[in-house]
């Protein structure tokens, strides 16, 4: 079965079509990559699935459980979901170690000390072990980054959501963040990351999903979207990241 | 956008954790002699200070100097002197003057206490969603706008001699009591506006991340936003006390012996204004190192960007 089923998402801002029913199913333990222009609709369909958007026709069913339906508890499914935004948005007054434990202790009833253990082992684990006390704006883009990878994982979600992580990023700091989510995908974490890192999208993605205006046009494993895409808008995209990058 | 990015290793990165910073390059750092020109620099630097030191002393010299003559020459001021500046008319007041300002003080630590309360839940409230809470919701925005707008010796005035006149069961009639429920109402309602924007301040994507966490609303506005907001607002609010330190002097109106009444006490009796500037002098005490406390911390707030750090 499934983990995550989107069907047919509809979501509009005003009067302009953001998501034109998006159909999008991942498995468990799958990678699903996410690319398409500026505007094309990624954040907007990750805001969604975290039901920090209101959906305006279509259902998303987490676990086999339709998440949409009015009378689901959304802090219910935001526990089981872990999100990553593209500007980190770590607590400026809390120190790494407090934006961690936050909402294991306060959420999930995980006791301060055992919060703190697992907390210092991540950052361990993630080459941070000397910044469990030290706040925020000490830190570099990429460190928060990669504190923010960790508060969202630190709660053990069934599905991870990463917003271009790495668009606000140095070039140098890019692998460093790139890195920890590989070694997530090495623990079996299912994730949907909206990437303009075509790359990276190649070498980790499960599934390749290109969005165009709202529309999921084309979606499969990376060798074949990126290799042989079958919807000229696909070809034409990649075409152009091709160039830009040339330059 | 990076090329290459699939032949990359992407092994975690470990090496932040050296705690010294130092510079890893090959061989020693240079040491730091200063310069020459760096040395001709801070020389310049330092005669400048000395040069401006010595502008700003001449000046505040000819100012003062001009104000006394100007002020003694004037026809009236050996009246005024007589009347304002009696010494022993000032001497004669200070103690109960100085008792008097010790029930201001009382008055303003009291009152500080509620307006805070007062000021954040009503804040809190403006900030309810669920259309349960509407009546709260109303009843919050009807209060601000009409004790906004009411000048604040005016309550005290209604307060202080509308409460008694209900004759309601249990109502306080001590003017002292009144004359703080007064301030209450009146500061509680600019401060919990400044409790608002203070919150409204904090960027709506740390709302949308402690959302994302799971975070309840009012867990969300407990750790996270109010954190933040009540660091912001600090500046803001020191200000509204030292303006309600001055407006505990209005309280006086309903009697109760606080230093501008019993200043005036004195003045009659006397026919002398000088307990008047003793009373003064007093208020000016109290706000003075508010006033350099709230610029200091205004001046650090702006220091730091975010709010990061311990304050
Ligand atoms: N809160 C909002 N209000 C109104 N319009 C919005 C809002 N958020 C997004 N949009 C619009 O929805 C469209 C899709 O935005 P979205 O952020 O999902 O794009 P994206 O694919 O993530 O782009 P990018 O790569 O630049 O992040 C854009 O045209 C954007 O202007
Ligand atoms: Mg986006």
């Amino acid at each position: 079965m499934s983990l995550l089923k989107v069907e047919g998402v509809w979501k509009h801002y005003h009067r302009q079509s953001v998501l034109r029913g998006v159909d999008l199913e991942v498995a468990p333990h799958e990678v699903v990559c996410l690319i398409g222009a500026s505007g094309s609709g990624k954040s907007t369909l990750l805001r969604c699935v975290n039901l920090l958007e209101t959906i305006d026709d279509g259902a998303i069913h987490l676990d086999g459980t339709e998440i949409t339906d009015p009378r689901a508890d959304p802090d219910d499914v935001r526990r089981r979901i872990g999100m990553v935004f593209q500007a980190y948005n770590l607590f400026p007054h809390m120190t790494v170690l407090d934006n961690i434990t936050l909402a294991p202790r306060r959420v999930h009833g995980v006791r301060a000390e055992e919060a703190e253990a697992r907390a210092r082992e991540l950052l361990d684990r993630f080459g941070l072990a000397g910044k469990a006390d030290e706040y925020p704006d000490r830190l570099s883009g990429g460190q928060q980054q990669r504190v923010a990878v960790i508060r969202a994982v630190a709660t053990t979600p069934r599905l991870l959501l990463l917003d271009e992580v790495t668009s606000a990023l140095d070039p140098t700091l890019v692998t460093e963040v790139l890195g920890i989510i590989r070694e997530l995908k090495d623990t079996g974490m299912t994730m949907i990351l909206a990437t303009h890192e075509m790359g990276f999208a190649r070498d980790i993605a499960d599934q390749v999903c290109f969005l165009e205006g709202g529309v999921l046009l084309e979606s499969g494993p990376p060798g074949q979207i990126f290799s042989e895409p079958r919807h000229p808008r696909t070809r034409a995209f990649l075409q152009r990241v091709l160039e830009a990058r040339r330059m | 956008m990076t090329d290459g990015h699939a032949a990359a290793p992407y092994g975690p990165p470990g090496r932040e954790d050296d705690p010294d910073r130092g510079p890893d390059g090959p061989g020693d750092p240079p040491e730091w002699v200063k310069s020459e020109r760096q040395l001709r620099r801070e020389a310049e630097l330092r005669a400048r200070g000395r040069r401006s030191v010595s502008i700003a002393t001449a000046s505040t010299i000819v100012v003062v100097v001009a104000l006394v003559v100007g002020i003694t020459k004037s026809p009236g001021w050996p009246r005024v002197q007589e009347t304002f500046l009696s010494p022993e008319a000032f001497v004669a007041a200070l103690p109960d003057v100085l008792r008097g300002f010790l029930l201001n003080i009382k008055i303003f630590l009291i009152a500080e206490v509620f307006i805070l309360v007062v000021g954040l839940l009503v804040a809190l409230v403006r900030g309810l969603r669920s259309p349960v809470f509407f009546p709260l919701r109303a009843l919050a925005v009807l209060y601000t706008d009409i004790f906004r707008g009411v000048p604040t010796i005016l309550l005290i005035y209604l307060v202080g001699f509308g409460v008694p006149a209900l004759q309601l069961q249990g109502a306080p009639s001590d003017p002292v009591t009144l004359g703080i429920i007064a301030l209450v109402l009146s500061y509680g309602a600019y401060v919990a506006e400044v409790f608002r924007s203070g919150i409204e301040s904090v960027h709506p994507s740390q709302r949308a991340a402690a959302r994302s966490l799971a975070l309840t609303h009012g867990q969300t506005m407990r750790y996270v936003v109010l954190p933040q907001a009540v660091r912001r607002v600090v500046p803001p609010l020191l200000n509204d006390f030292v303006s309600l330190q001055k407006d505990t002097a209005l309280v006086a109106v309903l009697g109760p012996l606080e230093a501008l009444r019993q200043a005036s006490i004195h003045a009659s009796s006397d026919f002398n204004y000088t307990p008047y500037l003793a009373a003064a002098l007093l208020f000016i005490a109290l706000t003075v190192p508010m006033a350099r406390l709230t610029d200091h911390l205004a001046a650090r707030a702006a220091r730091r960007r975010t709010g990061g750090g311990d304050a």
